[in-house]
């Protein structure tokens, strides 16, 4: 037992790799207020995209958003950060992971915003244009408040799976919250560092999942 | 107009007088509310020409977005927009559109508001409002951008039948005001008393019309004569 509690929760060797271990938390943290905007952006572009019914506007999209998909987002930052430099393309690793996060994240926010906007009825679209507006400010005005209104749940639960999935940039050597970790261990050949990020893993998250499923048990009540 | 190998409406040839009202009835999948989409272009018929009010709908480089405004509709299902208030519903073009201010878009939304006799409803939201308040606000909307024309497309069809008087009685002072009107209904009543035509559809183009006296008490045509002994009863 003792042995246990020395492994992995070593309190003074967590304090020796706060330093190291913060500023990976600082690096995930900026990484998400990065990856999550740009990702939801874009799945705003793929979405509105998604209503125009040009099939060359409709067939790339749906190329764009099942290939994203289909590919592990891991394959994907490994074939970005280390497989484009033999074509002579080169990304820092946060340019990679923003990258490689930005197209698998517009395909998915894309997707679930999609639903949102099927969701909407027809005739709101019919109501905006019978009044002037436009396509876009149809969807805009009209159909996107409603509709991300009606897939806030899994826009937040998406959100959610984007956060836990940063800890792939450690992958490429991004100094973020699990490499961190992962380095103060190498150094105290001890496990404690990773049981603190994985505590403040939770600590971040945990919140957010709690507030979700008190949401989604409202919406079905 | 047709939609794939389905034509719906075939050799339409109508004209609207300003000020007149004109009433479509028909057996429903007679095209009336196809011809009413198409007025304004909600749907796009595959040859003829549309002209409102001296311009061309169906031209092919029309500014859309302008005309549509002189064109107000009104919908069977109402169609406000649930996130809204019954004000900024209205303000919504008058702002986007035409470019208004907050504050005189408010005033003119309060100004229709008032005409369809809901200004103490502005800040309320659809759900919160019956079905004839819903349709009275989806009125104002359109009036508010001041059309040229409105078109009804079945607009007391989902309503209760207690709540229909009040959406007529506005229809009716929207025509005492002067303006016209092209209206699919089933009110025959309404149609009796407001219309100065009635024009009767069936499979896709005008069997019948006349003054709803005349049509009503003796139509020429069998079918017109079949579709008004169903409704009667």
């Amino acid at each position: 037992m003792e042995q246990f509690l020395t492994q992995f929760f070593n309190v003074s060797l967590m304090l020796e790799a706060w330093p190291i271990v913060s500023r990976g938390l600082l690096m995930t943290l900026l990484l998400c207020v990065v990856v999550v905007p740009l990702g939801f952006a874009g799945g705003l572009m793929v979405a509105l995209l998604g209503t125009v019914e040009h099939r060359w506007v409709r067939w790339p999209l749906v190329v764009y958003v099942d290939f994203f998909r289909a590919i592990p987002p891991l394959v994907l930052l490994i074939v970005i950060h280390s497989g484009l430099p033999f074509a002579g393309i080169r990304f820092s690793p946060f340019a990679s992971v923003c990258l490689a996060f930005f197209l698998n994240n517009s395909a998915y926010y894309g997707e679930i915003l999609r639903a949102g906007i099927d969701s909407i009825g027809k005739g709101q679209v019919d109501a905006a244009r019978s009044t002037g507006l436009n396509a876009l400010q149809a969807q805009i005005y009209v159909v996107l408040p409603q509709a991300i209104r009606n897939v806030l749940p899994d826009l937040v639960s998406n959100t959610v799976e984007v956060v836990k999935l940063t800890s792939l940039a450690s992958v490429v050597a991004f100094h973020e919250l699990l490499y961190s970790a992962e380095m103060a261990r190498s150094i105290t050949y001890n496990a404690s560092p990773i049981v603190m990020a994985a505590g403040l893993y939770i600590l971040m998250l945990w919140p957010v999942v709690r507030m979700l499923s008190r949401f989604e048990h409202r919406i079905s009540s | 107009m047709s939609y794939g190998m389905l034509e719906v409406l075939k050799g339409i040839d109508l004209s609207v007088a300003q000020r007149e009202l004109v009433f479509i009835i028909g057996p429903s999948g007679s095209g009336k509310s196809t011809l009413l989409r198409c007025c304004n272009r909600l749907e796009d018929p595959n040859a003829g020409t549309i002209i409102v009010d001296g311009d061309e709908v169906t031209a092919r480089r029309v500014d859309l977005n302008k005309l549509r405004q002189r064109i107000g509709m009104v919908f069977q299902q109402f169609n406000l927009y649930p996130h809204l208030t019954a004000r900024a519903n209205v303000t919504l073009a008058l702002r986007k559109v035409r470019g208004l201010s907050r504050r005189d878009a408010d005033e003119t939304a309060d100004a229709a508001l008032d005409r369809v006799g809901l200004i103490d409803k502005a800040q309320s939201y659809p759900a919160e409002l019956s079905g004839g308040q819903q349709q009275r606000v989806a009125i104002a909307r359109a009036l508010a951008l001041e059309p040229k024309i409105m078109l009804f497309d079945e607009p007391t069809s989902a309503l209760d039948p207690e709540l229909v008087g009040d959406v007529l009685t506005v229809m009716r002072e929207l025509k005492d005001a002067g303006m016209t009107m092209l209206v699919v209904s089933h009110e025959m009543r309404f149609a009796r008393s407001a219309a100065d035509r009635v024009i009767f559809m069936d499979k896709g183009v005008i069997v019948e019309e006349g003054p709803p006296t005349r049509l009503f008490k003796r139509p020429k045509q069998k079918r017109t004569r079949d579709f008004l002994r169903q409704v009667e009863h």
